[in-house]
């Protein structure tokens, strides 16, 4: 992955992205309802993952980015965009910190980017309907943002092994 | 890449788990009282309030169109339809404790249960 030439980056972004979207489908196609919204698996976020280890920061954020506004128009409606973007540029930023500044593993770089992801969607949500009382979701959103973002971190980091051999 | 799994990430990883355990105990523990009444807020405004012992259909009209009804049966309350195409408020589990709530984020409509005025203590211990 060391040699950058401005198309070789291009085409691998946009393979990613593919991958990406590939995955906001399949999570768009398995029905997960567990009474309470804003549960899923979260497995684009591996794609996020893997981009920010093998190309860049910034090319990660943007193909997040891209992604939502992608899935948003393709699989939901424009409410979802704005909710999903600030709920994968809070877990962004929490990553990159988590990543460069702490140093910590993938694992945990994961974990605190599902549990954010949940975060930054349920505060916008929270101010868009003037209604306090959202947090209370927090307690299940929290608990399954975790343990999404540990078993997309244990994915992420068993690939990034295999890529980096 | 380092493979190595950190005592730092076990710490870090602890403190979230920890986190996620007491959210849901103060989820389990401090939520799980049975309420009276639904509260219904439209974009942070009160809409109404209606008692959970009285069967009832409660139709939500904004703007002269009605976007969701919510029904009220055997103490809980329920969305039973929507106009907006998530219907993610529809597949709601049905609420009856303090605090619960259904949240049609398309309509800005809120339907939390609350209880009565809560004593300042449960009970003193001399």
């Amino acid at each position: 992955m060391k040699h950058k030439s401005i198309g070789r980056t291009c085409a691998l972004l946009g393979m990613l992205l593919a991958l990406a979207l590939l995955c906001s489908y399949v999570e768009a196609l398995i029905p997960f309802n567990f009474g309470v919204p804003g549960i899923k698996l979260g497995l684009t976020n591996i794609v996020v993952i893997l981009t920010m280890y093998l190309v860049g920061l910034k090319e990660a954020l943007l193909v997040s980015v891209a992604r939502i506004i992608l899935a948003g128009f393709l699989f939901g409606n424009p409410f979802t965009i704005v909710y999903s973007l600030a709920g994968g540029i809070l877990s962004f930023l929490v990553m990159v910190f988590l990543k460069n500044a702490l140093k910590l593993n993938v694992i945990s770089v994961s974990a605190a980017g599902g549990v954010f992801h949940n975060l930054g969607q349920l505060i916008v949500a929270a101010l868009v309907v003037e209604n306090m009382n959202l947090l209370y979701y927090m307690s299940i959103l929290f608990f399954a943002g975790l343990l999404t973002g540990v078993l997309i971190g244990i994915v992420s980091r068993e690939i990034l092994a295999r890529l980096f051999h | 890449m380092n493979r190595k799994i950190l005592k730092k990430d076990f710490i870090f990883l602890g403190i979230l788990v920890l986190a996620a355990v007491a959210f849901l105990l103060w989820f389990l523990l401090g939520y799980k009282k049975d309420g009276k009444q639904v509260e219904l807020t439209v974009d942070g405004k009160l809409y109404g309030t209606y008692d959970l012992d009285k069967e009832q259909e409660i139709p939500i009209e904004i703007g002269g169109v009605t976007t969701n009804v919510l029904v009220i049966k055997d103490g809980q309350a329920d969305m039973a339809k929507a106009d907006c195409p998530d219907q993610i408020c529809v597949r709601h589990v049905s609420i009856s404790h303090v605090g619960e709530n259904i949240v049609c984020l398309p309509n800005k409509v809120v339907a939390a249960v609350t209880g009565e005025e809560e004593a300042p203590l449960d009970s003193v211990v001399q």
